[in-house]
């Protein structure tokens, strides 16, 4: 009886049982109230805490709807508020047009020339300040891939070519990589693929040629050419305007460096050309 | 006696010895000059002139915009060929005038000597220094007015000349002081009397043994004056080190000199506001090192500021063989340049041309925790941390271990054995940290 293994026994059950009611009691004692919707609400939530809403993560977002400090629809890689908006016994309208990211240049390593080589930390925004970045083109994508590192659920990667592919299935739109683009390439567009103009550079035409095979020269073929002037010329760089653009497709087909791609729309395009 | 130094700190192959011996001489004035506006830290001065102008030798072409700025002058006497955008070899694009030389070089009628520097008030001198277009000559350019106008509450008691120049290969500053010892220190005469400080030194490493003779018998025994010999070490000439050294005062974290009662000038700076008060001619040329194995015949030349680079170069018999990196300034500062057009601005001490084998560069590894670069940081910091921190984009943490006190010296980088890019990766992480206060304000 007097064995050393049942002493032990005995002693570490009872430690173990007089830990367990002292939590049980601190727990009763120290308990915080936590709001029970808010709990539901971060379950809803993408849970990766991307911080695309302003807030702190996911469950900051969640208390700050339960407080009432955002609106169910803060969160901007949320797809659907329906669930959210039950929880807060409120009613939202359906999303109708969900946004995804796309970068707003075609100059991967094949289409443009670089006036350096550089050596340095393989980061965007390393590059860019090193003498204003390697690129010829001091508008285009570096494709050193800082967004596809900065994208929290892994949307983006980088192409043999050298630029970043998102992939809009996995995209919620949440921002980050908007904000990362030392150069500003990335917007939020609709989903679907729409007539864009796929070139950031502010350079004028000859400039442009030099060194990128698919800029936008600024020749405003675009803007003579649009059946709804949707199209405006900027800063040598054309820019359409999505409210009027009909996707009719006649931008396009004219595009001299075929910077403007898109989903032309079948429908429109008959209507908009009139054949 | 062992001559004064910091903790930590480098000893990098020095390449001195190429162009220590070779007297200073003076490069032609070029056909065409391109002088750009932001030759200095602080805001660009604001062009006076549009093309087809007439322009006169030292006429001013550019009004300083703002206290911290200061005007640009004309390096040459001709006409204005244009007014644009070029890009510096820092990535940064500024307006430059671009003026055709008329081999005249007439001097502006306007300009007359301001004189001794003793018959001048302090607060005189101060305007004197903008006037002469002073900005920094050891690299950074920052205008030296400024640093003698100091804010409400703090004294400048010293002036601290720096003739160190650790970074290897330059030798500017050094033939300089041999040859031209006595502007040197009537430029820090004058300085201090622009501040009102009561003593002055010249801080120089010891392998300038030559440069600390001359400048020795220059001072001739003025009580006020001396001579301090640093160790040569890099980066001893860096602004806190060379206080640490020379006066034994630790600037605080976050501080300047000024703190602590200090002002340092380069002494190239000096000499040149010993010129201007002499003659009335402002900043209009400066010594540059052209050196590197890369370049047939390496020489010290005093060029008019708005030179490219391709004329020193060709001044020096060319490129020996295919170069491998050309870089304006010192191995350790200076940034590489990819084409050869850039001008000599202000802050241009040297121009390195590396061969290839020299560039040869290796692929980064890991960290292996050697803590290597945490002993020669000579700013107690722990740059492995901070790397770390600035890769994984943690400004916070970084900040937390004083990346702002940083003054990238590069020594981390140079001595990492995996060769990881220590302080380009705080550089980054540093601009990233000053862009996110821009921000918020």
């Amino acid at each position: 009886m007097n064995s050393p293994i049942i002493i032990s026994i005995f002693v570490l059950s009872g430690i173990g049982i007089l830990s367990g009611v002292i939590l049980v009691i601190a727990s009763k004692i120290f308990m915080v109230q936590t709001e029970p919707r808010a709990e539901e609400i971060e379950g809803l939530l993408p849970g990766a805490n991307c911080g695309g809403c302003g807030y702190p993560g996911c469950k900051g977002l969640a208390e700050a709807i339960v407080a009432g400090n955002a609106p169910v629809t803060a969160c901007p890689a949320t797809k659907d508020y329906s669930a959210i908006a039950q929880v807060m016994g409120v009613t939202v309208e359906p999303v109708t047009v969900r946004k995804v990211a796309k970068l707003r240049c075609l100059g991967g390593k094949e289409e443009t020339t670089n006036r350096f080589v550089y050596q340095g930390v393989l980061d965007c925004d390393a590059a860019q300040a090193m003498a204003g970045g390697f690129k010829g083109c001091t508008y285009g994508c570096l494709g050193l891939g800082s967004c596809a590192k900065a994208c929290p659920f892994g949307a983006i990667t980088m192409t043999v070519n050298g630029l970043p592919q998102v992939d809009e299935g996995l995209c919620t739109a949440c921002g980050v990589c908007v904000n990362t683009c030392p150069r500003s390439l990335f917007a939020l567009l609709p989903e679907g693929d729409p007539v864009t103009v796929l070139c950031q550079s502010q350079a004028k035409g000859p400039e442009v040629r030099k060194v990128c095979k698919v800029g936008c020269i600024g020749c405003g073929i675009c803007v003579k050419n649009c059946p709804v002037s949707a199209i405006t010329l900027n800063d040598n760089l054309a820019v359409i305007d999505p409210q009027l653009c009909t996707a009719c497709g006649v931008c396009i087909e004219k595009c001299p460096m075929k910077t403007i791609r898109g989903t032309v729309s079948p429908a429109r395009t008959i209507e908009a050309t009139g054949a | 006696m062992r001559p004064k130094t910091f903790r930590g700190g480098i000893h990098p192959q020095y390449g001195k010895e190429m162009t220590c011996h070779l007297g200073i001489e003076t490069l032609p004035a070029p056909e065409q000059v391109v002088l750009p506006m932001a030759q200095h830290a602080g805001a660009p001065a604001e062009p006076l002139v549009k093309a087809g102008d007439t322009v006169d030798l030292g006429q001013k072409i550019g009004e300083a915009k703002g206290f911290v700025s200061v005007p640009v002058h004309a390096s040459i006497s001709g006409k204005v060929l244009s007014v644009g955008p070029v890009s510096l070899p820092n990535g940064n694009v500024s307006v430059a005038v671009t003026i055709e030389n008329d081999g005249e070089d007439r001097v502006f009628p306007e300009l007359k000597a301001p004189g001794d520097y003793r018959q001048l008030t302090p607060e005189r001198l101060r305007e004197l220094m903008r006037e002469a277009g002073l900005a920094g000559m050891g690299g950074a350019s920052f205008p030296t007015h400024v640093k003698y106008n100091p804010p409400e509450g703090k004294r400048i008691d010293t002036v601290v000349l720096n003739g160190a120049e650790c970074e290897p290969f330059l030798t500017c500053d050094h033939r300089l002081m041999v040859e031209d010892a006595e502007k040197v220190v009537t430029g820090l005469k004058a300085l201090m009397r622009a501040g009102g400080a009561e003593k002055g030194i010249i801080a120089v490493e010891v392998n300038k043994a030559d440069a600390i003779k001359a400048l020795e018998k220059a001072i001739a025994g003025d009580p006020q004056l001396s001579v301090a010999p640093l160790a040569t070490k890099y980066p001893q000439g860096e602004e806190k080190m060379i206080i640490r050294a020379a006066l034994g005062r630790i600037v605080p974290s976050g501080g300047l000199p000024i703190d602590v009662g200090v002002v340092v000038n380069n002494v190239a700076t000096a000499a040149a506001f010993a010129d201007y008060l002499a003659t009335g001619m402002p900043l209009i040329s400066r010594v540059v090192t052209v050196t590197g194995r890369g370049v047939k015949q390496p020489k010290n030349l005093l060029v008019r500021l708005g030179t490219p680079i391709q004329k020193l170069l060709e001044a020096c018999g060319g490129f020996a063989e295919e170069p491998g990196k050309v870089i304006v300034g010192g191995p350790m500062t200076g940034p590489a340049v990819y084409h050869l057009d850039f001008p000599v601005v202000k802050g241009t001490s040297g121009i390195l041309v590396q061969s290839r084998a020299e560039v040869a560069g290796g692929e980064s590894m890991a960290c292996i925790r050697c803590g290597r670069c945490v002993k020669v940081c000579p700013y107690s910091l722990l740059p492995n941390f901070l790397a770390e921190f600035a890769e994984q984009g943690n400004l916070d943490q970084a900040e937390a271990y004083g990346i702002m006190d940083c003054r990238e010296c590069g020594c981390c980088t140079f001595v990492c054995p995996s060769r990881r890019p220590l302080m380009q990766l705080i550089r980054n992480a540093k601009g990233k940290i000053l862009a996110r206060r821009r921000k918020s304000g």
